[in-house]
């Protein structure tokens, strides 16, 4: 620790940070641009000016950039000193010069950063009386407005697009005053994390599109600590509502986890819920005569009940993208040996191979801002810019691991953004990518393989082996040896190794052989310690879901075909969408019964006795369980209309009535998950991921809303010319109000961060511990898993024979695999169109050509695809595009080409 | 006197070839030198020289080149970079060296590069300058071909080449970190300092820039050694110096003297005084990006330290003279319209103040100020510090803007007062 | 003509040939199809950013920053015309002026016979020879406004 005065006041700052960050992170206000914790100091806007004196009779000083001068020993600065006072006005006035001014109809008007800042510097007048510049915007797409006048030119956009995110297509063009940050010609920004332009821009440069179309002040927002439900990554999201329907989702910043980014599936897919395919009242799809039928709650409630006493075998389908709570509450009902889940059989493999692998063996789960440390990365088939976007960002920035110590070495502070960059240059890795098809992340990797799933599993047990003899050979290695030394030695060499493996491949055998690649590394290295790992799941909930145990939706279908089945609970399920309409058609035949509990209508829900409205991540209180295996609870944001409601309080009801004693004591939110923990020691310590409900602060509960939030009273006026009291939430510290603590609440519970002078999302170095470390009094969520440690038994993996046939092998899209989010228009517009893609050779060897129609089929579902050429795909693989259209997942995985006739 | 740097240059005609070059000496200092000294010794003889930068700044030759790092672990490979962007107005002086020397630049590069261990030269070229790029280039054909240049110079083991890269325009790729950018092929934006090129430089390695008379008089300063370099300037200066004159003047041109000739003696001897009817008011001494001297300083020594101490800058040494009959607020509005337009746009006070200082100036001369503008213009010249910009592009901007404020007022006022230019004849 | 010639190839490998890495010819590549060309046109930035491996997004912010690269059309001969502070002193508006009348086209404009574009340039090192301007390789000063237009007929 170094001291250092600050106007006079010593204090005690880490010499390893920038004065910028030292000062914010002891609470004075001091105006900047174009740093950021993320993204470091490159001294563009000079807006964060302050005095540096030589020594104790220095007193006129020099004038100098905080975010670029380190906090040395003894180094005395003065933030009031008129010299750098005067000079952060007129930077202010500077940047005000062409800017529009046009506030009133900006959407960052009330959280923007450039008005704080010029309150905060204190520029009031405007002096110039020279013509503005002005530019033509451009259209960025579906998701982000482009308004290029408000821009400040800090530089943060292309910082984050370009350096950060590794895209290509924004840039700063021109010179002098006639910047522009832009594409080269209007289109959609190709980068899967542009959204993040949004929060990133100090102004009104780059703004929601979708928030847009229902736009709400941030003043007029109620908003909850939430998790997203678009992937497997679980990243941290403070979801926005007004008038009974969300508005925006912007990244709620957690230390461990997502930081301060969300990728735009994450961001965007939130417009599902005001999809016209909403479920919002319960619906008896096959009522009289066929006809569909609106029910109370009463009679829904009453027909499940019945259906449950009147059925001798009642199966549930438990689902990856439901709660921890609603997935316990139906495996309650129908007992361990009932319960499904709504998984082809080999992504339920892969999941249930991936936690077994980091309960059992050496190797850590790392959280994504963990991963963004690791310095030599293996991945084994898994298109993470797809499949789990945040999770390819952080491998983005571990990639600069290496690079960054080499250029600290040479005595750049770590902060010092522009000259790492320049001393690194190119030097990415070592990261080794062994994909089935190119991915976004190859422009970083030391080296890509090209392999079939089946290869990758031999590869990644072949390099285990290089590093630890004990593990067992297995034939159909087809990599060089070079190539398996060159691994082995990264991961022996490294610091924090680390290999990373998915469901992507349809492949367990390749999330075993990950799992020994990593155990087998602390064989080798001298520390003996075995290599991170992380899986990329699927869906919120795959985790969470395994932890409950079950068998896979093919078993579901088995049992029926065989009439053991009465009754099945599906709950927030698409069957059509997994199994394919056939299959899931049949199903529904041969049980006598069905219920289905979700949020969106889909041809299952059209075959169902009863339907039952259940609340969105947004309306509703519950746990998800992240691939890196941390539970993390999502608080209701609003309270939704009646009767909608979370999918375990609907089988509590019926539960209830039908006599299962048992859901009696889930009164609220905590009390089920309790009982979750209770029962699945795995779940222990789910309570724990988030503060009580009994929690209050000075008596109070958390406020949802600011106290800024208007037109409470007219909000229902057209009903009630009385103001309805506020929903009440028992099951969480917040109210679903304004009133609330006038105490700053624990940052894992805050809902609106926000402080005096700080409107913008730059508030936050006033809610975390030190800068870019945790939330002020901890982050949310806690991990469910850590490694066993040794002994440990390498796991079997088990090659599928060698076969003529293409493997088939998903392609997953970040727009448009994911059901939910598919639904949101701006996600859809982004959607690829669905395909079949071969390698050239295979097709010609098929007799098939770019854009010839063939058939895909695979246990009763089959489609119709177009084939699509890709010269970079690996021999032997068919790659079938997850969800897209509606094609059966089960086609994905399984998928076999009818050529010929 | 002695004119080392230009005595073989014959103006209108092309330059020495390697064999007339090797007739006056030329590349026995490299040969000498290369492989049988150590490089640290050659930094020596510089630093004991007394050279100072050429290019604008006057920075000691010799302690720049000790940053680099040396010694088998040092990062490879390392770069020298001859800086012949010459962009700066007023200045010609570079041209007049690389036109008629090319081979005196190569072995002082040759010479450079070996001190700090640099295997790659580049000579970042003012792309205007195609005179001096077609000799150039034959001149370093030339040395490659005997094996001056290449992977084993002068049979030492040693490897140097040197590659020109032509810029495509911009006053910022002179500036050494915005030169390096350009170089790497991207936006001529500065970089910050610490680190300095040095340490991590062209490609992230430790490069040197130096503009090209600095690097010019290495191979006499290794070929005569430092002490005979120190002596040749005047009034306690080191070595000589190109100055330059340009205005209204008789004979405008560049002429090799002692450092620390005084003003007058350039205008009035070597520049042949004022053109007839033209009356000297102020000259800028070194470019654009100096404060005026007037009358006043006319037996002022031009060397870095005097001048600083008469409140300007030595800069690049090039007089740009303002006579009686020139308009300060247009000449000024001249110069920052150049700064606006050649600012890279990376850092606010330059990217949003000079254009802003330019436009009031613009309206001064069309007779639409106002008071309050003069009041701006000095708030400007204030601010736009070194330090306070990202670069010294701003700060030198300010440099003749300042001082006009403050030694021409009154004509400032009077454009107010009389709305109109005093010095453009009514329409 | 999109693609890029054997000689723009060429002459662009000779530059990647002396630099670590072919991005940093960006430059010299841009360079060269403009001497080829006259001008960058869409394509040609495209082709040059394909051959380099740069998205043209991020060739294009190369590109718009450099004076002498041309993103618009010019025409046979470019005339450079010093707009620095001694040509000003010595009188270059009237040149400026004259250039404009004799050309009957604006600065940046490409005149009606497509032989010439005319661009205010900065400093063009030739202070002591102002007022200066250069036609295509050649340097000329000092030019009055009368020698203008016989200056030009010498450039077909
Ligand atoms: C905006 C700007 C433009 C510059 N242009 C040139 C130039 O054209 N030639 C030059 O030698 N130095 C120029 N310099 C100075 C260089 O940054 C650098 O100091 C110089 O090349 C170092 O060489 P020296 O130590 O030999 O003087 C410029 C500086 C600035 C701030
Ligand atoms: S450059 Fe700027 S904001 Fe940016 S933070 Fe520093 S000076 Fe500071
Ligand atoms: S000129 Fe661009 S930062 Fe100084």
């Amino acid at each position: 620790m170094a001291t250092i005065w600050i106007d006079g006041v010593s204090y005690e700052a880490d010499p390893s940070r920038n004065l910028l960050a030292v000062i914010l992170e002891l609470g004075f206000d001091l105006p900047y641009f174009c740093w950021h914790p993320a993204l470091g100091s490159i001294g563009a806007c000079r807006q964060c000016a302050i005095t540096q004196f030589r020594g104790e009779d220095d007193h006129q000083g020099q004038v100098v950039m905080a975010c670029m001068t380190p906090a040395a020993e003894g180094a005395r600065v003065s933030i009031d000193h008129a010299s750098a006072a005067t000079l952060r006005k007129s930077v202010i006035e500077w940047l005000m010069v062409s800017h529009p001014h046009d506030c009133p109809v900006c959407d960052e008007g009330g959280e923007c950063h450039l008005q704080d800042m010029t309150v905060m510097a204190g520029h009031t007048y405007r002096r110039s009386r020279l013509p503005k510049r002005t530019y033509i915007s451009q259209d960025l797409g579906p998701l982000i407005g482009h308004e290029m006048n408000r821009c400040i030119q800090c530089y943060r956009c292309v910082r984050f697009y370009r350096e950060y995110a590794g895209g290509h297509d924004l840039q700063a063009m021109g010179t002098r005053d006639r910047i522009y940050f832009g594409r080269y010609q209007d289109g959609p920004l190709e980068s899967e994390f542009a959204g993040n332009l949004v929060e990133i821009c100090p102004t009104g440069v780059f703004t929601d599109k979708t928030q847009a179309r229902h736009y709400t002040r941030k003043w007029d927002l109620q908003t909850a600590p939430s998790i997203c439900t678009h992937c497997g990554v679980g990243c941290n999201i403070n979801p926005g509502e007004r008038y009974g329907a969300l508005r925006r989702v912007r990244a709620r910043y957690h230390g461990a986890v997502n930081g301060y980014f969300l990728c735009d599936r994450g961001r965007y897919g939130y417009e599902f819920e005001s999809s016209d395919r909403r479920i919002r009242v319960p619906l008896a799809p096959r009522g009289e005569q066929n006809q569909a039928e609106e029910l109370s709650v009463q009679a829904a409630v009453t027909r499940v009940a019945k259906i449950l006493t009147s059925s001798r075998r009642v199966i549930g389908v438990g689902s990856p993208r439901a709660t921890i709570e609603s997935n316990y509450a139906l495996q309650r009902l129908v007992g361990a040996d009932g319960f499904f889940h709504a998984a082809c059989a080999e992504e339920h493999r892969s999941s249930l191979a991936a936690l077994d692998a980091l309960r059992e063996g050496p190797s850590r789960s790392p959280a994504l801002r963990e991963i963004e440390r690791c310095d030599a990365v293996v991945v084994l088939g898994e298109d993470l810019t797809q499949s789990a976007p945040m999770m390819a960002l952080a491998i983005r920035q571990a990639a600069l691991a290496i690079p960054r110590s080499v250029a600290e070495r040479q005595g750049i502070p770590p902060w010092h953004d522009a000259a790492i960059r320049e001393s690194v240059q190119s030097a990415r890795g070592p990261v080794f990518l062994l994909s089935p098809a190119p991915t976004k992340l190859d422009d970083l990797a030391t080296r890509v393989y090209r392999k079939t799933p089946r290869a990758i599993a031999a590869a990644g047990q072949a390099i285990a082996r290089a590093l630890d003899p004990q593990v067992p050979a297995l034939a159909g290695d087809e990599m060089d040896r070079a190539g398996i030394e060159e691994i082995a030695r990264a991961l022996t060499v490294a610091e924090r190794p680390l290999v990373v493996a998915g469901s992507g491949t349809a492949s367990e055998a390749v999330i075993n052989a990950a799992a020994n690649l990593a155990w087998a590394t602390s064989a080798a290295r001298e520390d003996d310690r075995a290599a991170e790992l992380a899986y990329a799941l699927p869906w919120a909930n795959s985790a969470g879901l395994s932890l409950l145990g079950g068998a896979p939706l093919d078993e579901a279908l088995a049992a029926a075909e065989r009439g053991e089945v009465d009754a099945a609970i599906i709950l927030e399920s698409d069957l059509d969408r997994i199994a394919g309409p056939g299959p899931a058609e049949r199903f529904l035949g041969q049980v006598r019964h069905a219920v289905v509990l979700d949020h969106i209508a889909h041809p299952t829900a059209a075959r169902a006795d009863v339907v039952l409205p259940a609340a969105t991540f947004a309306e509703g209180h519950g746990h998800l369980v992240n691939s890196e295996g941390r539970a993390q609870r999502q608080m209701a944001v609003f309270s939704p209309d009646e009767p909608i409601r979370e999918s375990w309080r609907w089988l509590r009801e019926a539960m209830m009535l039908a006599g299962y004693d048992e859901a009696d004591s889930w009164t609220g939110a905590e009390a089920i998950a309790e009982a979750a923990a209770r029962d699945h020691p795995a779940l222990a310590r789910l309570p724990d991921a988030q503060l009580s409900a009994d929690f209050r602060l000075g008596g109070a509960k958390v406020a949802r809303a600011p106290h800024r939030y208007s037109g409470r009273a007219a909000a229902k006026l057209h009903l009630n010319v009385l103001e309805p009291t506020p929903p009440r939430d028992n099951d969480s510290p917040l109210e679903f109000s304004m009133e609330g603590s006038p105490v700053l609440p624990p940052g894992k519970i805050e809902t609106t961060f926000w402080a005096p002078g700080w409107s913008s999302p730059q508030a936050l170095t006033r809610f975390q511990e030190e800068i870019d470390g945790p939330l002020r009094g901890g982050d949310p969520g806690v991990r469910l898993i850590e490694p066993a440690g040794e002994p440990f038994a390498y796991r079997d993996v088990a090659l599928s024979a060698p076969s003529p046939e293409l493997a088939p092998t998903p392609v997953v899209a970040a727009f448009g695999s994911e059901e939910l989010s598919a639904l949101a228009p701006g996600i859809a517009a982004l959607a690829p169109r669905a395909f079949l893609e071969l390698n050239p050779r295979d097709a010609a060897s098929l007799g098939l050509a770019d854009d010839d129609v063939v058939s895909v089929r695979a246990r009763g579902a089959s489609a119709r695809l177009s084939v699509r050429l890709e010269p970079g795909r690996a021999q032997g693989t068919a790659g079938i595009p997850l969800g897209l259209e509606d094609i059966p997942v089960a086609l994905s995985f399984a998928g076999e080409l009818i050529t010929g006739s | 006197m002695k004119t080392p740097l230009t005595h073989t240059i014959r103006p209108k005609e092309p330059p020495l070839d390697l064999s007339q070059y090797r007739r006056t000496g030329g590349y026995r200092a490299a040969e000498l030198t290369v492989g049988r000294t150590a490089p640290g010794d050659v930094v020596d003889l510089v630093k004991r020289s007394g050279l100072r930068g050429r290019g604008g700044a006057g920075f000691p030759t010799g302690a720049k080149w000790s940053f680099v790092p040396m010694g088998d672990d040092a990062p490879r490979p390392k770069y020298f970079v001859a800086n012949a962007d010459e962009m700066e107005p007023g200045a010609f002086k570079d041209r007049y060296l690389l036109e008629g020397d090319p081979h005196g630049l190569i072995e002082s590069m040759i010479l450079s590069g070996y001190a700090i261990g640099a295997e790659v030269g580049y000579i970042f070229l003012r792309w205007a300058y195609r005179l001096a790029y077609a000799r150039l280039s034959r001149a370093i054909a030339e040395a490659r071909e005997a094996g001056f240049l290449g992977h084993d110079i002068f049979g030492s083991g040693h490897a140097f080449d040197v590659h020109i890269h032509v810029s495509a325009g911009r006053y910022m790729c002179g500036e050494e970190t915005g030169l390096l950018n350009a170089l790497e092929g991207k936006r001529a934006t500065p970089r910050h300092k610490p680190p300095y090129p040095q340490a991590s430089g062209l490609w992230g390695k430790p490069t040197v820039v130096n503009n090209i008379e600095t690097i010019c008089a290495v191979r006499h300063i290794v070929f005569h050694g430092p002490d005979w370099f120190r002596e040749l300037g005047a009034n306690g200066g080191a070595g000589t110096k190109l100055y330059a004159a340009s205005g209204k003047l008789r004979q405008p041109g560049v002429w090799e003297l002692p450092i620390g000739t005084p003003l007058g003696e350039i205008i009035d001897e070597h520049a042949g005084g004022m053109t007839s009817g033209a009356r000297f008011r102020a000259t800028l001494p070194g470019g654009a990006s100096t404060e005026f001297l007037t009358r006043e300083h006319w037996d002022l020594p031009l060397d870095f330290d005097p001048v600083a101490t008469a409140g300007s800058r030595l800069g690049t040494g090039t007089l740009i003279v303002m006579d009686d009959g020139t308009c300060p607020v247009g000449m000024v509005h001249n110069l920052e319209a150049f700064f606006a337009m050649e600012s890279c746009g990376f850092c606010t006070p330059c990217r949003e103040g000079l254009p802003w200082t330019a436009g009031v100036l613009r309206r001064l001369e069309e007779g639409r100020g106002r008071y309050e503008d003069i009041e701006l213009l000095r708030h400007h010249a204030k601010l736009l510090a070194p330090g306070v910009t990202f670069c010294a592009l701003a700060p030198g901007a300010s440099a003749p803007l300042a001082s006009a404020l403050s030694l021409f007022g009154d004509d400032f006022e009077r454009h107010v007062r009389e709305g109109r230019c005093p010095f453009r004849a009514e329409a | 003509m999109a693609a890029l010639s054997s000689a723009e190839r060429a002459e662009i490998d000779a530059e990647i040939a002396i630099l670590p890495d072919a991005r940093s010819a960006s430059i010299e590549a841009l360079k060269t199809v403009q001497r080829h060309r006259r001008w960058i046109d869409d394509d040609a930035l495209g082709a040059v950013a394909e051959y380099l491996d740069l998205s043209k997004h991020e060739l294009e912010a190369i590109a718009s920053f450099y004076n002498l690269l041309f993103r618009k059309p010019v025409g046979r001969h470019v005339v450079l015309v010093c707009d620095s502070v001694s040509c000003w002193i010595l009188g270059n508006e009237a040149v400026k002026q004259a250039l404009e009348d004799s050309l009957g086209a604006a600065f940046g404009e490409v005149t009606r016979d497509d032989r010439f574009t005319a661009l205010p340039m900065q400093c063009l090192g030739a202070c002591d020879r102002g007022p200066a301007l250069m036609i295509d390789e050649d340097l000329h000063g000092p030019v009055q406004p009368a020698d203008v237009s016989e200056l030009l007929r010498r450039y077909p």
